[in-house]
């Protein structure tokens, strides 16, 4: 049972290393299998752009954010990290993002020491 | 390929109760060479370190934070094929093997903190995307190796060089995105004899994630610079522009390196030097402790390389502070430990807060700087216990 605030130990079956005579190799674990993509429009031409680079986990863990901020983000992949990812596509990704991991308009408050 | 006795299956256990909200619904892994470690992303990885491992300067190689920019990273090297290329505006290129490090060169050693240009972005108000670490993206260790600049005298710099790039074995997953690549200049390197190639970490060769065979060490400065499983060092003779310089790990060009909340700098410089930090291990946040006893505060400082001048700790949410005693001195650019002997008065939720001082006279506020990349974090940290 997952609580919040609760780290949970995961043993990683595929992690594993081995080091002979001045060859180390390693095999990494797959992606984290908790951190798919929120269910939404738009969250199959998600997957379908996003995931060739890197894994969902660097889109869940980002703070929630506006359709503005999400577009822009979508865009640096494009024009940064030539993402292909057409202007259709672009749109219905940023509207997806903003939708699932959206907070338009509200800033997160400081955490800040007792008064 | 699986070694020794290690062989998992997917279990889940509780582990470490931790109050930090960002830290909800992150697992605890085990990666190869690796303690259990916070997962932040999967691929490429980023790993955080537990809180606890920092009541003690040095970080073990196993709870040694990972953090990659681009994959595919590498997962196996060969000594016998693998070679440190030393190429551009020098007099003779070098391909240096493993043993060519450790036998045509003195070694050199430095106790050096290793830390995230954004540990602790998680925790910045408003927030910024990029990496959300929480504090453990940092770590402590004795570097072993050969001298950066040893290595630039063999190859014999020619009169223009003004730069050196640093390449690893991490590639990009396609022609457009840009290789992590980063500079150092020629200057800083001929005249800082703790810049190193290093094959060693607290004695031991590098787990592959911290960078096997070798890696750069830049003491003082976050480590973004400190390329890992390097294999090609290129002398530049004009300033390096690659995507990883020029235009992501800016800071504002300002003195603090911040700007207003939720603003924009006018210019940015590429971010070099650690400001001082210092952080409570142990209690835990969330701990509870014994009202009428004795509790031993624990945990760490460390700063750009001026070294710690003192630390101070408060029970009291920050209205009355207190000394703590700074433990063994392991170098300038090392984490300094520092104890305090604390008794609760009664029960009831405490909040405890440390800060440190550095030599040159840097000190934290209790407020946090902002900038949009979400760098430089130094606010003076705290913890919430309770005591019964």
């Amino acid at each position: 049972m997952m609580k919040r605030g609760i780290i949970w130990l995961i043993a990683v079956g595929l992690a594993a290393s081995a080091l002979a005579a001045g060859k180390k190799s390693i095999m990494l674990p797959p992606d984290n299998a908790m951190a798919t993509l929120k269910d939404g429009p738009g969250v199959k031409v998600a997957r379908a752009n996003c995931v060739a680079c890197h894994s969902t986990d660097y889109i869940v863990r980002q703070p929630p954010s506006s359709l503005e901020q999400w577009t822009a983000e979508v865009n640096k992949m494009r024009k940064v990290f030539g993402a292909p990812v057409n202007d259709a596509d672009a749109k219905v990704i940023a509207a997806y993002l903003e939708s699932a991991y959206g907070e338009p308009g509200k800033v997160a408050p400081a955490k800040r020491p007792s008064k | 390929m699986l070694s020794g006795s290690w062989a998992g299956s997917l279990l889940a256990r509780a582990s470490e109760r931790s109050e930090d909200p960002l830290l909800a619904g992150r697992p605890l892994v085990h990666y190869p060479e690796k303690a259990g470690l916070i997962l932040l992303t999967s691929r490429p990885p980023q790993l955080e370190t537990p809180m606890r491992y920092f009541d003690r300067a040095i970080t073990p190689n196993e709870a040694f934070f990972v953090r990659y920019h681009i994959f595919p990273i590498p997962t196996s090297v060969d000594l016998a094929t693998w070679r440190l290329k030393v190429t551009g505006a020098v007099e003779h290129p070098l391909e240096l093997s493993m043993d060519d490090l450790r036998g045509k060169f003195a070694p050199a050693s430095v106790v050096a903190v290793n830390q995230c240009s954004g540990n602790g972005r998680g925790h910045f108000a408003p927030r910024v995307f990029g990496g959300q670490w929480s504090n453990g993206a940092m770590g402590n260790a004795e570097w072993t190796g050969v001298r950066m600049q040893d290595i630039l005298k063999m190859a014999g710099l020619k009169a223009g060089a003004v730069e050196v790039t640093f390449n690893g074995l991490d590639e990009p997953a396609a022609p457009t995105v840009p290789d992590f690549v980063k500079s150092l200049g020629v200057e800083r390197i001929m005249k800082d004899p703790d810049v190193l190639v290093a094959h060693k970490m607290n004695g031991e060769a590098l787990p592959m994630l911290n960078g096997f065979p070798a890696r750069l060490v830049v003491p003082g400065w976050y480590s973004t610079y400190w390329v890992k499983n390097l294999f090609e060092i290129t002398v530049l003779e004009r300033a390096f522009d690659g995507f990883w310089m020029k235009t992501a790990y800016r800071i504002p060009d300002t003195p603090c390196g911040c700007v207003e909340p939720g603003t924009q700098p006018a210019r940015t410089v590429p971010i070099n030097k650690m400001n001082v930090r210092s952080f409570i291990a142990s209690p835990a946040d969330g701990a509870t402790v014994r009202a009428g006893r004795v509790t031993l505060l624990k945990g760490i400082a460390f700063d750009e390389g001026s070294g710690i001048r003192k630390v101070e700790v408060s029970t009291n949410g920050g209205h009355g502070w207190q000394p703590a005693e700074l433990g063994r001195d392991l170098g300038r650019y090392s984490f300094r430990e520092w104890s305090a002997r604390w008794t609760p008065a009664k029960a009831g939720r405490y909040q405890l807060l440390v800060r440190a001082v550095s030599n040159r006279g840097e000190s934290q506020a209790t407020e946090p700087l902002w900038n949009p990349g979400g760098y430089l974090r130094n606010v003076i940290e705290h913890v919430e216990v309770r005591a019964v």
